[in-house]
């Protein structure tokens, strides 16, 4: 027999009992749905992150005060209570290290920031001119902070967009005062819209010297030291003569943790495609689910079946002719299922994509290759102990009216 | 053309054995018409089943045109019955969601014919048993008659050597019955050798050869091979 013959006597059978196919093809689509969908919104997650990650630049370090006990740990957002601290002298000894282009000591803090009546809270990043070029920020007005000695504290600040709007409405910020904390700072600029970075929502954020941070916040020491090394290549080395350098500064402590670009990005990876792979894979227990419905189905089918099995014997097909008769429902109703899912997958991912606009949601290839196959090779390997029943039914007695 | 040898068959009911065949020792040579009559339960479909192998004997020898066909495996088993042997059935046993046309043509379908070959030799076959308007009806819309004539149609699609039918009248009325064995008639006498198992005395007596049967066992033979018919 042709497998085309198969194929459309198999599909004959199917097409009999419309109602009953379309169940189990529904069930076996909702399998592959969830799977597409599933993988969809873990890649478009971690796709975001890496995204988010990598448009601070390939070639930073992130020197976080303390020893940390993991390495490539996401930097924590507010701390900095550690044996010794980072100090601007440290920042400046770093920037003439082989290898950095350039170097933003930080300092983060909330600080109340008003103008006339009007105030709010606001995020205080403490830093220098090249805390611009580091996190690829732009601006829409005016100068950033002011290229020179990091431990000049002029009172000037560079607003985010929404800190200016709520400030100053529709008003001219541009070398106008406000008040951050109990001290006055003159507006030299606004950042362009930036998002999520590190943390801080950019639009949130008020910019001013590192110095004079330090002063308004009364400390001497840092939250940070963001390096920028010169290119992906330099990274590796800057690190260690980095480590040794702050070593040397410390009285020999090697109190100080490096955290680079690539590990960060590395672990995020590893973390997201593992989550993904695990939601997947539970997904993909739904395909199993529907393995055992076609089996149970198949079965029951059979045994309506037998005079029909007798028959085809009696007119010379083989044991393996009538056991791919069987294989061959399974399997479309599988692809049939696998169809639906596909659509039903893609129609949904296309849905969150509107609903979650900023993730990047397309259902990864491998995922709806994986969740096809899967389904497909759940339904044979369930239907392969109904279809081995049929092909060894004794076709005498199954012949037999008794 | 079939040489039967001491053939036995018992089976297993419960912790009884039944046994259906005792020795039966029979020959038939190509073209026959043979009647197989006897009381229900005296082995008749059985020895048939086991012409046709659809069953195997516990022991004893079964030639087919010569071959020994007592061991065959499974797969050559199904070539022989696709290629030398047409099965009637007396529930007609068609598939009920295919065609007049399309159950005709599954034996060819099975033995890979090609489709083209398939259609002509299908509107032949019709034709051969008067159906050629109902190709296309299922056998839902078909009358009894009607649907013996399928069956036989499709037994025949394969040209085989040798047509078994059991009781193939035992669910029509009489004068249909009549037509169908009319029709089974002028296929032996196109040269396929005929066994037909049945209760009706009219009928068995038409044939060339009447075989009895009582307990398992042939108790009469009208016209032993070899004696010439
Ligand atoms: N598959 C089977 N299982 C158990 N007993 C069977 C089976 N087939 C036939 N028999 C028994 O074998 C005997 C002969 O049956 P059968 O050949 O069908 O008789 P007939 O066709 O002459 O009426 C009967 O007693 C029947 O009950
Ligand atoms: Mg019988």
């Amino acid at each position: 027999m042709t497998s085309r013959d198969t194929f459309s006597l198999a599909w004959g059978s199917l097409a009999h009992q419309p109602g009953r196919t379309l169940l189990i093809a529904l069930a076996m689509s909702i399998g592959v749905a969830s799977v597409v969908v599933l993988t969809a919104l873990g890649e478009g997650a971690r796709r975001y992150v890496l995204d988010q990650f990598a448009s601070l630049g390939t070639g930073l370090l992130i020197v976080i005060p303390g020893r940390a006990e993991t390495s490539g740990g996401a930097p924590g957002v507010l701390s900095g209570q550690t044996t010794r601290d980072l100090t601007l002298a440290d920042a400046d000894a770093v920037a003439r290290l082989r290898g950095v282009e350039r170097v933003a000591p930080l300092n983060v803090g909330v600080a109340q920031v008003s103008r006339g009546g009007l105030s709010r809270e606001a995020v205080l990043l403490g830093s220098t001119a090249s805390l611009l070029e580091i996190r690829h920020m732009r601006l829409i007005q005016g100068h950033y902070l002011p290229a020179g000695p990091s431990d000049q504290a002029t009172q000037v600040c560079v607003l985010g967009l929404r800190i200016r709007a709520e400030l100053f409405g529709q008003a001219n910020a541009l070398g106008e005062w406000l008040r951050i904390g109990d001290r006055r700072f003159r507006v030299i600029g606004v950042l362009a819209t930036q998002g999520q970075q590190m943390g801080f929502d950019s639009d949130e954020t008020v910019a001013i010297p590192v110095a004079a941070a330090q002063q308004l916040f009364n400390t001497a020491s840092l939250f940070r030291i963001l390096v920028e090394a010169r290119g992906r290549d330099a990274v590796a080395p800057v690190k260690e003569d980095l480590l040794a350098l702050l070593k040397a500064r410390h009285e020999n402590d090697a109190d100080v943790t490096v955290i680079t670009q690539d590990a960060v990005l590395a672990t995020f990876d590893r973390i997201f495609t593992a989550l993904t792979l695990a939601v997947s894979g539970i997904a993909a227990i739904s395909l199993g689910v529907a393995g055992v419905l076609i089996m149970n189905v198949m079965l029951v089918s059979v045994a309506q079946r037998r005079s029909e099995i007798g028959l085809l014997k009696a007119l010379g097909a083989t044991a393996s002719q009538v056991r791919d008769l069987f294989l061959a429902e399974a399997g479309l109703i599988a692809a049939l299922g696998a169809v639906i899912g596909l659509l039903l997958g893609l129609a949904a991912s296309f849905v969150l994509g509107r609903i979650y606009p900023v993730l990047p949601i397309t259902p990864p290839l491998w995922a709806m290759a994986a969740a096809v196959t899967t389904a497909l090779v759940a339904a044979l390997l369930f239907a392969w102990l109904p279809a081995r029943k049929a092909a060894r039914l004794d076709a005498a007695l199954a012949l037999a009216r008794r | 053309m079939i040489e039967l040898d001491s053939i036995t068959r018992s089976f297993q009911v419960g912790d009884q054995s039944v046994r259906a065949l005792r020795g039966v020792s029979v020959t038939i040579a190509a073209g026959e018409f043979v009647s197989i009559m006897g009381p229900s339960g005296s082995g008749k479909s059985t020895l048939l089943n086991l012409l046709g192998l659809l069953d195997r004997s516990d022991s004893g020898m079964y030639r087919l045109d010569g071959l020994d066909v007592t061991a065959l495996t499974d797969a050559e088993a199904a070539r022989v019955r696709r290629e030398k042997i047409g099965f009637v059935f007396q529930f007609f046993h068609l598939v009920p969601r295919l065609s007049a046309a399309d159950n005709v043509a599954l034996p060819m379908m099975l033995a890979g014919v090609q489709p083209t070959l398939r259609k002509e030799r299908v509107a032949r076959l019709l034709a051969d048993v008067g159906l050629s308007q109902r190709a296309s009806h299922l056998p839902g819309q078909l009358s009894g008659g009607q649907l013996q004539r399928v069956a036989i149609a499709r037994a025949m699609s394969m040209n085989p050597t040798l047509l078994l039918a059991d009781e193939p009248t035992g669910n029509l009325d009489r004068s249909t019955g009549r037509d169908v064995l009319t029709l089974l008639e002028e296929l032996n006498r196109r040269g396929t050798t005929l066994i037909v198992v049945t209760h009706d005395q009219e009928i068995g007596a038409r044939a060339g050869r009447r075989i009895a049967m009582e307990d398992g066992q042939v108790v009469a033979d009208s016209c032993p091979s070899g004696e010439g018919p």
